[in-house]
């Protein structure tokens, strides 16, 4: 018996459209899971209180102070890197050798695994520069980490700038440096800064590289070399030992509203940067 | 900015363009300086498969930790590459593009969820369901299987898509205009014309699968043995770095760096595959 083709296209679409239904819903059972264990616990008094007795009640002031320098430290020396990579490929060099290795590595990178950039963090920062399980440790091996991302998006957005802008630009004298200085950078800089800001949510997300080199200490860092531990690692460590699944559920679902605004701000600033483009 | 000359800034960005490559070295160096020589002075063969695993008396052998790698990663494919290469025919072929453009962002959120939020459903959710299920612990191979095949959907979905949308659409206007249905096309031709990324977008998720760490930990058990059957409880070798790192010292030390290595060597295997697959991009046969 030979089945018509206008069913079978029934059928794989129902079926292909199910597993995408299915794989929405997940995302959405996530965040609502969350959410709704977490937001009761939320309040001004939790964030900004000091945790007491381990983190079993209290709040998580200095692991929202956590949160935020690492990243900044991470993007403060990822984002030159990796926008001056991505201006390097794209505007000072053609397509050879090179540029294939230096992609081959950013790639590579990108996907080497947080445990191997904690192992590494912990033997070359902490341990052999001798900089301990502090905020400066923590913040370069996420940039280190953050980098590919960086490097892939600032250069997307570089290359997207019409070749006219640029001519022009020439024809009027200018420098290729001036060029990308006054020209291309300015026209990229929404996707250049989409690039930096999702570098800011894989470190808000990262845990296996934060707890081996930047440890976990609860007090509030009065320098770069304090230990500090970051949001993800608060809850880790609050889930895990069972030490007080409110205060975990609270942890999480801050976590969960940081990685959505930052994550949602760099979509908003992609797609005003596409449609602009457009 | 006339510090640096034209040439000084051209000079000075074909240093900065190394950065990620010399990241990429440091790492390789510095894993490999501290478990090389230990991989070497304890024996390739004995530290890859002897299933001794006890630090306390200087037995290193990894092979459990392998073998639930293996198993955890291939049952998150079984999960995640059918459900995600689905999602990703749906999305490029059969939903208008302003849909597409909602449901592809929301997809790559699944991302940035953290692994630790991933690995706590796994804990609460998941395993409870396994074990009323199927019986045994609930923090088994299979959990670990299911969360790491959801997390992986990101990459499987978005690389997949690309590759699907890359392919000419004269391609499918030919079929169609032979009398193929959408389908016919989709299945016939567009997704073997699209194989090399779709290949590649799996690769990269084995990758991300073997790589991952936290979410492992907290749903696959972490007893160190062999895993006889989904339900057993077994630990993967990023959680054995990540549970044992930190009170080893000494030989034991070196034995966790050197399962980074292999690790380490495994994911540069994986990533070079996929990079020559992606850079295929459509092969017209």
């Amino acid at each position: 018996m030979r089945i018509s083709p206008k069913y079978t296209q029934i059928v794989a679409i129902t079926i292909l459209g199910a597993a995408t239904v299915f794989t929405v819903a997940i995302l959405i059972f996530i965040i609502i899971f969350v959410l709704e264990k977490g937001l009761p616990i939320l309040s001004f008094n939790f964030l900004f209180t000091n945790p007491t007795d381990m983190g079993r009640s209290g709040g998580i002031l200095p692991i929202l102070i956590g949160t935020v320098l690492l990243p900044v430290l991470a993007i403060i020396v990822a984002a030159p890197l990796g926008i001056g990579t991505s201006v390097y490929l794209v505007e000072f060099t053609h397509e050879s050798r090179i540029t294939r290795l230096i992609r081959f590595g950013t790639d590579c990178l990108a996907g080497v695994p947080s445990i191997i950039f904690g192992l590494f963090g912990f033997i070359f920062f902490v341990t052999i520069l001798g900089m301990g399980w502090s905020i400066m440790s923590g913040g370069l091996s996420l940039a280190f980490m953050i980098l590919p991302t960086i490097i892939r998006t600032s250069e997307e957005a570089i290359r997207s700038v019409p070749k006219a802008y640029r001519e022009v630009s020439f024809s009027l004298g200018a420098s290729r440096w001036q060029t990308v200085r006054k020209v291309v950078l300015p026209n990229a800089l929404p996707g250049v800064v989409t690039g930096v800001v999702l570098g800011v949510g894989r470190s808000i997300e990262e845990t296996a590289v934060v707890i081996f080199t930047a440890g976990s200490s609860l007090l509030i860092p009065t320098s770069l070399f304090d230990s500090t531990r970051t949001m993800a690692v608060h809850f880790y460590i609050l889930a895990r030992e069972g030490l007080s699944m409110d205060n975990a559920y609270g942890t999480a679902a801050s976590l969960i509203i940081a990685v959505l605004i930052v994550n949602l701000s760099a979509y908003w600033m992609m797609h005003r940067f596409i449609a602009r483009r457009n | 900015m006339k510090i640096f000359g034209e040439k000084g800034v051209e000079r000075l960005l074909s240093v900065v363009a190394f950065s990620a490559i010399s990241a990429l070295a440091l790492i390789a160096l510095f894993i490999f300086i501290e478990g090389l020589p230990f991989l070497f002075r304890y024996g390739v063969k004995d530290f890859l498969f002897s299933s001794d695993w006890r630090p306390e008396s200087g037995k290193f052998g990894i092979y459990p930790m392998i073998s639930a790698s293996f198993w955890v990663m291939l049952g998150a494919m079984l999960v995640g590459a059918p459900l995600g290469i689905a999602g990703a025919i749906f999305l490029a072929e059969f939903t208008p593009k302003t849909v597409m453009h909602i449901v592809k962002p929301a997809i790559e959120l699944l991302a940035a969820v953290p692994s630790v939020i991933y690995g706590f459903i796994g804990v609460v959710v998941l395993a409870p369901i396994i074990r009323e299920i199927f019986g045994g612990p609930g923090l088994s191979v299979l959990a670990g299987a299911i969360i790491l095949g959801i997390m992986i959907l990101p990459t499987v979905i978005s690389i997949s898509i690309d590759s699907i949308l890359a392919v000419p659409v004269s391609f499918r206007e030919g079929s169609l205009a032979l009398g193929a249905t959408v389908w016919q096309t989709v299945h016939m031709l567009t997704i073997k014309a699209a194989k090399s990324g779709i290949v590649a977008s799996i690769i990269l998720g084995m990758g991300r699968a073997i790589g991952e760490t936290m979410a492992v930990i907290m749903v696959t058990g972490n007893s160190v043995m062999i895993p006889n059957s989904p339900l057993d409880s077994a630990r993967t070798l990023t959680a054995n770095i990540a549970l044992e790192m930190s009170y080893a010292t000494g030989m034991h030390r070196e034995a966790l760096f050197a399962t980074g290595v292999v690790l380490f060597i495994v994911i540069i295997i994986l990533n070079s595959i996929a990079s020559v697959a992606i850079r295929k991009k459509v092969i017209v046969k």
